[in-house]
């Protein structure tokens, strides 16, 4: 058995506290699987997750984690529309190419979607770049040079795009490490959770068509 | 000698029914046998039985050794035995000889006791749910109720899932290996030309080559060169032979020039001097007929309804005879279905072959898949 370590992870209950008991979720970039086995645990979801790499899709089956060795940057072609109640994607965002695609696709698959990334624009980050370095921390811990990340965007950013796109912001929750952050969170808050609907844009068939060939008809 | 991790020297057994067995081709097989070997122990409560369906040319001999032949280790020798990933300290593995088999079950090689001469062309098409239906009467004679788990490669992984279509209730763990829900035409097309090489071999007599004291054997040789090359993906093939010469300069005749020439008559010959024409017949038509979905207007999701298992699937990133695209229509079927279900694509060179073989990350997740099932 793999050791689920879920000290830092005081996002797994703000998502538990958003995600209904029993519902069917779809977890993409799972890692071992502790989240849905939290969730699990928590609000006995049916749980599935994604994951590219094979050693964690290991560690996801010794964890009782049901889960699909897929790659993300492939969309979600051959998942049916709405066959989830909750698509989530946690601190995994902001390491997908396809930022506008994956969201979309998220929304056509799930019901609702829910998402969790490093923000940005946390206020050690702006200091850090007004030194004159890229910004290393405990939610962004990697080098420029070596970082998985290839999208850097804040709370601010991602809202900006929700709204261009039609997405619903339904809740949001912003962390500095573990203590909560309400007030002018796109400054203080390094970790940011949203829960999303689908609004008006992506539930159409034209977009999750353009979602499938990658054109983006938002210009 | 047993190597670590083996279960040693095995025998293989021999189970009779007389009661007729009704074949979906309207056939009906009077009385039959099926050979099969067993490793590990049966528990007292029958729930820690594993089935290991084989492929096209595979046979009951899953694992270990025959006593006067070191050198016959089991086609799956490396994933079954104690402390393997199919612990057999832990489950009591069973593999089955497939009727129309050349290995023992009752086949085209037997005895037609109608005749008292061997089946040979008399031999009545067989289907992956025949075989099933067949297999269901060993396991109610072992005293097994339910598998723990039915696992299978390629036309072995389609027999697993035929076990978990054809007897929900007796399938806890389905786990199907570089499988497809069905052929493609692409598929079919390979086979038809193997059964041609076969059909059109001078010695073949209609399927009564038996008779004549001979076999097949150019018709069978040709048949296995083609799969090999559908068996291998153009990246194993460039890597384990590439343009090599035998001679190092060409020589301009038809006998072995390059080393991928040789690597085929090889398996060909070999092949063709242990395998029989018919079962190969029978078993690609088997493979080719085999559609869950035919009866449900080829709508797959509908056809997995009836399943209650909860499944682990696996395919290899080269593998173009059972693509990865194959196993993700059936994983997608399953999640229509709200089965549990874990699926692995492992990132192979070694094409559809891989299976069979220890890639690391393959075995690991078999293993930790085989751990979590309860007995």
């Amino acid at each position: 058995m793999v050791k689920i370590d879920m000290e830092d992870r005081h996002d797994y209950d703000v998502i538990a506290g958003w995600v209904g008991a029993g519902s069917r979720v779809l977890d993409l970039g799972c890692g071992d699987g502790s989240l849905l086995a939290h969730l699990k645990a928590a609000r006995q979801i049916a749980g599935y997750g994604i994951e590219r790499d094979a050693e964690r899709v290991t560690a996801c089956v010794q964890n009782h984690v049901n889960v699909l060795q897929i790659d993300l940057e492939q969309g979600l072609a051959g998942f049916e529309d709405a066959q989830f109640d909750y698509v989530i994607m946690s601190l995994s965002l902001q390491a997908v190419h396809n930022t506008e695609r994956i969201l979309d696709e998220m929304l056509r698959v799930g019901r609702e979607a829910v998402v969790s990334f490093p923000n940005f624009g946390y206020w050690r980050h702006r200091i850090s770049i007004n030194e004159g370095h890229m910004p290393v921390s405990t939610s962004l811990p990697y080098a420029w040079y070596n970082t998985p990340n290839v999208r850097f965007f804040t709370m601010a950013d991602f809202e900006q795009l929700c709204e261009k796109r039609g997405i619903e912001v339904l809740e949001r929750a912003a962390f500095d490490e573990d203590r909560r952050i309400d007030l002018d969170p796109n400054n203080f808050a390094s970790v940011a959770l949203y829960r999303l609907g689908s609004g008006k844009l992506a539930t159409s068939a034209s977009q999750a068509n353009n979602s499938e060939t990658g054109h983006n008809p938002v210009p | 000698m047993t190597s670590q991790g083996s279960v040693g020297v095995v025998t293989p057994q021999t189970a009779h029914f007389s009661e007729p067995l009704s074949l979906r081709s309207g056939g009906i097989l009077p009385a039959y046998d099926l050979v099969y070997e067993t490793y590990g122990q049966l528990n007292a409560s029958g729930t820690n039985a594993v089935l290991v369906c084989h492929a096209l040319s595979g046979s009951h001999h899953v694992a270990g050794t025959y006593a006067d032949k070191p050198r016959s280790a089991g086609w799956w020798d490396n994933l079954v035995g104690p402390g393997k990933p199919l612990d057999t300290d832990k489950f009591f593995v069973v593999g089955i000889n497939n009727l129309g088999g050349c290995f023992g079950s009752t086949g085209p090689m037997s005895i037609n006791p109608a005749s008292g001469q061997p089946w040979g062309s008399r031999f009545p098409f067989v289907t992956v749910e025949d075989w099933v239906d067949s297999h269901a009467r060993l396991a109610d004679r072992l005293g097994i109720d339910s598998w723990a788990a039915v696992l299978g490669g390629s036309l072995g992984g389609m027999q697993a899932l035929a076990w978990s279509l054809r007897y929900p209730e007796r399938v806890r763990h389905g786990m199907v290996i570089a499988a497809a829900p069905k052929l493609s035409a692409e598929n079919i097309a390979f086979n038809e030309v193997a059964r041609q090489a076969i059909l059109t071999d001078p010695e073949f007599y209609g399927g009564d080559y038996y008779q004549h004291g001979v076999v097949p054997t150019r018709g069978l040789r040709l048949a296995r060169m083609l799969g090999h090359i559908t068996y291998l993906s153009d990246d194993a093939m460039a890597q384990k032979f590439g343009r090599k010469l035998r001679h190092g300069e060409p020589r301009y005749n038809f006998d072995v020039e390059f080393e991928i020439e040789s690597y085929l008559r090889y398996q060909g010959d070999k092949f063709a001097g242990f395998f029989d024409a018919n079962t190969y017949l029978l078993t690609t038509k088997a493979l080719d007929y085999f559609d869950p979905a035919f009866e449900y207007e080829g709508d797959l999701k509908a056809s997995l309804a009836r399943a209650k298992a909860k499944f682990f699937l696996a395919s290899f990133t080269t593998d173009w005879r059972f693509s990865p695209a194959r196993s993700r229509e059936l994983v997608f079927g399953l999640l229509h279905n709200h089965r549990d279900v874990s699926y692995a694509e492992v990132a192979s060179n070694a094409g559809h072959d891989s299976f069979l073989l220890g890639d690391p990350h393959y075995h690991a997740a078999l293993r930790a898949y085989f751990q979590n099932i309860e007995v």
